[in-house]
């Protein structure tokens, strides 16, 4: 009896065994997100219903074969998401992967995606490096990344008179990188930066770090953090009124952010987005089918998986086949048209190249409805925006 | 269990073992489930057999991966030589904490051990080093002796399965050891160990470094077999993780958290992919229910089943 | 201006009244845990989740059913004190015959079922609980600017801390209290109900967590990681303070709040280590704790 409960327990991880394979190959669509933790709103279930929604608009066949998804939490490990994708890669006939939030898991995930020669979608994680020194033939960023963040809020600021700058930024490699962006931006557009006080993550008070950067005179709070680490900051900032002498700047702001701070406490902070719902009619029905289902707006993230599968199965339609080189060199042929870009395009070294806003958020007066919260200060075109190639890219030369 | 079908079983599961690149196990999984299963197995030799609870042990399991990633990736050393010193720096970290840690007992030195591996935590995340909160990537196998290419994962497989069960038969030797058996002896009655003339002291650290080192070979394979070193595996989280393996599996029993490692680790991936978000409050009530219900864990209560009959 | 350290004065009082705010919370939190330790034996790892419940009590209230700030402040408590009682007699009681580590492991599983599950219900994004109206606006202390709210903080926690320490030090509730974690048996052959004062103790410290969740919810968002990022913290502050030493949690709360606030300034990068860093030291010249005794 012992003997054969514990070849049970042994014989547990045989629940691995591969699926059996259908004998017409269906186009596998995989999402490998964080649905468990800290970016669960801004990702997370949203976002695979984007990707099905998308899927769905496509017709949910192309070149007669039908599209099939597979979906995972990676719960921010990146253990988890590269050994999910490599799995699905290896046994389940994965031909395009999406996915992301945090950065350390993209990363990770990109390298599967260059062993096994699978399109992978970026999506949600800010670190620029994807398209540089971790940058693969295989990848594509969506969305954002710092570079465009920082470059659209900080010379938008800087124009509009924010000369001075003092930044709060969290201490870890992805503040750090926001932080070098936006003052580049502000160097190199006539402005000053006083100086930074790097916070350690996810601490849990942030006054002390704010009445240094109170103390610091500048005319510009740059945040360059994320998550509840920034809307800590910007709340107590207004707590202890330093909103009022001091201009705050966003460095990555999602919408579900200012929805949880509410507009009493966000009004009149300058940020990027890569998206906004309520932008035109056909972002607006978009919105619209996300909420009835989901019951908040989609943030950009969710837009941009929408996006995402639907520029993969146009240029698989385009291309004639899933082979992942054919299919990645469409995807750098091609323009993106649809409710998420006009006339974006995936540059060499894989930066989806579009639009970005730089929004201010609306005082409670302005409001008119519901998630009514951004005015558009300015729409900076892509390339300015995402910048030059760097060269860091080795298939991208400068 | 009897000599003679714990002997069978053993040479099944051995078998078993071998055969899975045959079976069509997908061989990157139970790389990943043996590595921690080693985790498992040498903080189970101080839990199980020195009655000590860590709750820190992710330290010496994430930093040993670090080092070794860190000194394969950007340093270009070989395999081996990469994962010693990555074990050795686990071994350096583990009398570090021990020394500090075995001066209180019981839960004060699990809230110590707690505090010492945030510590830890934080130096990884700011070291300039580690690569912050996106990890050390692209970490290579590299050749085994300059002669196996690891590249494979077949022959990544059988190296870990090796290390694995060098762990494993080690730590049975060291419990059947004298040195063990005064182990035994302090944890069932610590005074009278002293007055028996022993240096508890010098024991308990030697047990510690021991279980740190262990833990340490774990995480460096685990670095080399996935390519990379990140914050997950130093994280708290994954501290209670690794008790929750042992507990589940059997406290001071030698098959105990092997199974619980695979129980874990495979709820993990795929319990997931069925219940979402929840998979955080099943562990929890896994937890619970092992605590208050069965606390001899799996093999545990069948051990104890097969000796009432 | 006057510097100490070239630090400037103004700074380093500012920086040491916005420590005593945290340090506050600190205290608040270790001091449920030194009871519940110091009564039970029980290592509450929950202790971070009911905090974060205590939040949410408060924020569901105003939402749902419209219940205030002033009045959550009482009812909050309650409601997760009589959860905390809940929990006792339904699983804790089971362990008090085992090693206490068990005690420690169930609450620490419980910690992920709350926090798993108030996560799934609420979403990561956290939400704002709003200033009460009568303690918005700042004071101006010259040297900075203090939220009145902020104010009102220290002084509830004092308040909550002192009166603790003399209901369990100076009355004769306390002394039955005390009596019961030397000898219970004795104790029940007395006629008192140990059992009861046992269940009321963990439903008393749990509800001191959730107190202070409900202090903090208008200064922080409200989210199901607030807690599990402070409980570490408040562990070391009560291995600092000695285990089960109410006073000892209390002071050394107060004063860690107020060491790590000056760190803030002079070095802010080990602002979340030089907590156990000075742990780490005082296990090494003092391992019963600063007002431990063994």
């Amino acid at each position: 009896m012992t003997l054969k409960a514990l070849t049970i327990a042994l014989a547990l991880p045989l629940a691995a065994l591969p699926a059996a394979r259908a004998a017409e190959p269906d186009v596998v669509i995989g999402s490998i997100d964080d649905v468990s933790g800290v970016y669960a709103d801004v990702g997370g279930v949203g976002a695979v219903e984007t990707m099905k929604m998308a899927i769905a608009d496509f017709g949910g066949t192309v070149l007669g074969r039908k599209v099939v998804t597979l979906t995972a939490d990676h719960q921010n490990k990146p253990d988890i998401g590269a050994s999910k994708f490599r799995e699905w890669a290896d046994q389940n006939g994965l031909n395009m992967l999406i996915g992301g939030s945090n950065t350390g898991v993209s990363i990770a995930m990109a390298k599967v995606a260059a062993a096994k020669k699978v399109v992978f979608f970026a999506v949600g994680a800010g670190g620029a490096s994807l398209t540089n020194e971790d940058c693969t033939p295989y990848s594509i960023h969506y969305v954002y990344d710092t570079t465009a963040l920082a470059n659209g809020t900080a010379s938008a600021i800087v124009k509009g008179g924010g000369k001075s700058w003092f930044y709060l930024t969290a201490d870890y490699a992805f503040g750090t990188q926001l932080q070098n962006a936006a003052s580049k931006v502000v160097d190199g557009s006539g402005g000053k930066n006083l100086g930074a006080v790097r916070v350690p993550l996810g601490a849990s008070d942030f006054s002390s770090f704010l009445l240094q950067a109170q103390g610091s005179g500048a005319q510009v709070l740059g945040l360059a953090n994320a998550g509840t680490d920034f809307t800590n900051s910007l709340k107590a900032a207004n707590e202890f009124g330093i909103t009022k002498t001091m201009k705050p700047a966003g460095l990555l702001v999602f919408i579900t952010n200012i929805h949880s701070l509410g507009l009493e406490v966000a009004q009149g902070l300058v940020l990027t987005t890569g998206w906004y719902w309520d932008s035109n009619d056909e972002t607006r029905a978009f919105a619209k089918r996300f909420f009835d289902k989901i019951h908040r707006q989609p943030t950009m993230h969710q837009a941009g998986d929408y996006s995402a599968t639907l520029s993969y199965l146009k240029a698989v339609k385009a291309a004639g086949t899933t082979d992942a080189d054919k299919v990645m060199a469409e995807l750098k042929r091609m323009k993106i048209n649809d409710l998420f870009a006009k006339g974006g395009y995936i540059r060499a070294d894989g930066v989806m190249i579009h639009d970005m806003y730089v929004m201010q958020v609306k005082s409670p007066q302005e409001s008119k409805y519901p998630w009514d919260y951004y005015k558009v200060l300015k729409v900076m075109p892509g390339e300015e925006a995402f910048g030059p190639i760097t060269g860091l890219c080795p298939i991208a030369p400068k | 269990m009897s000599v003679s079908l714990s002997r069978t079983f053993y040479l099944l599961a051995g078998l078993f073992a071998l055969a899975v690149p045959l079976l069509g196990i997908y061989p990157v999984f139970m790389m990943k489930l043996l590595c921690f299963a080693m985790f498992a197995c040498a903080f189970n030799l101080l839990l199980g057999f020195s009655g000590m609870l860590s709750f820190g042990h992710a330290a010496f399991f994430g930093a040993a991966g670090y080092v070794t990633g860190w000194l394969a990736s950007v340093h270009g050393w070989g395999t081996l030589p990469a994962i010693l010193a990555g074990t050795a720096a686990s071994a350096l970290l583990g009398l570090l904490i021990g020394a500090i840690a075995i001066r209180r007992r019981g839960i004060y030195f699990a809230m110590i051990t707690m505090a010492l591996a945030q510590l830890v935590y934080f130096v990884c995340l700011e070291a300039p080093f580690t690569g912050g909160e996106n990890g050390l990537q692209g970490v290579p196998r590299g050749t085994l002796l300059g002669l196996v290419p690891l590249k494979s994962d077949v022959a990544m497989y059988y190296l870990v399965l090796a290390a694995f069960v060098a762990v494993f038969v080690f730590i049975r030797r060291v419990v059947h050891s004298p040195f063990g058996q005064v182990l035994k002896a302090i944890r069932e009655n610590e005074p009278r160990a002293i007055s028996l003339g022993y240096e508890i002291d010098r024991y308990k650290l030697v047990a510690f470094v021991l279980s740190a080192t262990l833990a340490g070979l774990a995480g460096s394979l685990k670095a080399l077999v996935l390519g990379f070193a990140t914050l997950s595996d130093v994280l708290q989280a994954n501290s209670g993780e690794v008790i929750l393996m042992t507990l589940v599996g059997g406290t001071g029993t030698f098959f105990g958290p092997v199974a619980g490692a695979a129980i874990v680790v495979t709820l993990q991936e795929y319990l997931s992919d069925l219940v979402g978000g929840w998979v955080t409050v099943i562990i929890g009530a896994v937890f619970v229910a092992c605590v208050l219900l069965f606390r001899r864990g799996i093999v545990g209560e069948l051990a104890a089943l097969r000796r009432r009959r | 201006m006057t510097q100490l350290f070239g630090i400037p004065v103004a700074v380093i009082l500012g920086q040491l009244m916005l420590g005593l705010v945290n340090g506050s919370f600190y205290a608040m939190l270790s001091l449920g845990l030194a009871v519940i330790f110091g009564l039970m034996r029980v290592v509450n790892f929950a202790h971070g989740a009911f905090y974060a419940l205590g939040a949410f009590a408060a924020l569901l209230g105003l939402q749902k059913l419209g219940i205030g700030y002033w009045p959550a402040l009482v009812l909050a408590p309650l409601a997760v004190g009589a959860l905390g009682i809940l929990v006792e007699r339904l699983l804790l009681r089971h362990l008090y015959q085992l090693d206490p580590l068990y005690g420690l492991l169930l609450t620490f599983g419980l910690a992920l079922m709350v926090e798993g599950s108030l996560h799934q219900l609420f979403g990561s994004s956290g939400e704002s609980y709003p200033v009460p109206a009568q303690l918005q606006g700042v004071f101006n202390l010259g040297f900075m600017i203090l939220p009145i709210y902020r104010a009102w903080v220290i002084l509830a926690s004092i308040i909550v801390c002192f009166s603790t320490w003399f209901v369990i030090e100076r009355t004769r509730l306390g002394a039955t209290l005390r009596a019961a974690t030397e000898n219970a048996p004795l104790l029940q052959a007395f006629g008192v109900n140990v059992p009861l004062l046992v269940a009321a103790t963990y439903g008393g410290g749990v509800a001191l967590a959730a107190l202070a969740g409900v202090l903090s919810a208008p200064v922080i968002l409200v989210n199901s990681d607030m807690g599990s990022s402070l409980v570490v913290v408040v562990f070391a502050v009560v291995v600092i303070g000695g285990m089960g030493s109410i006073l000892g949690s209390i002071v050394s709360g107060l004063a860690l709040g107020m060491i790590e606030g000056l760190t803030k300034v002079a070095y802010p990068e080990a602002s979340n280590i030089v907590v156990f860093v000075i742990m780490a030291l005082v296990l090494i010249l003092r391992p019963a704790g600063l007002f431990g005794r063994e």
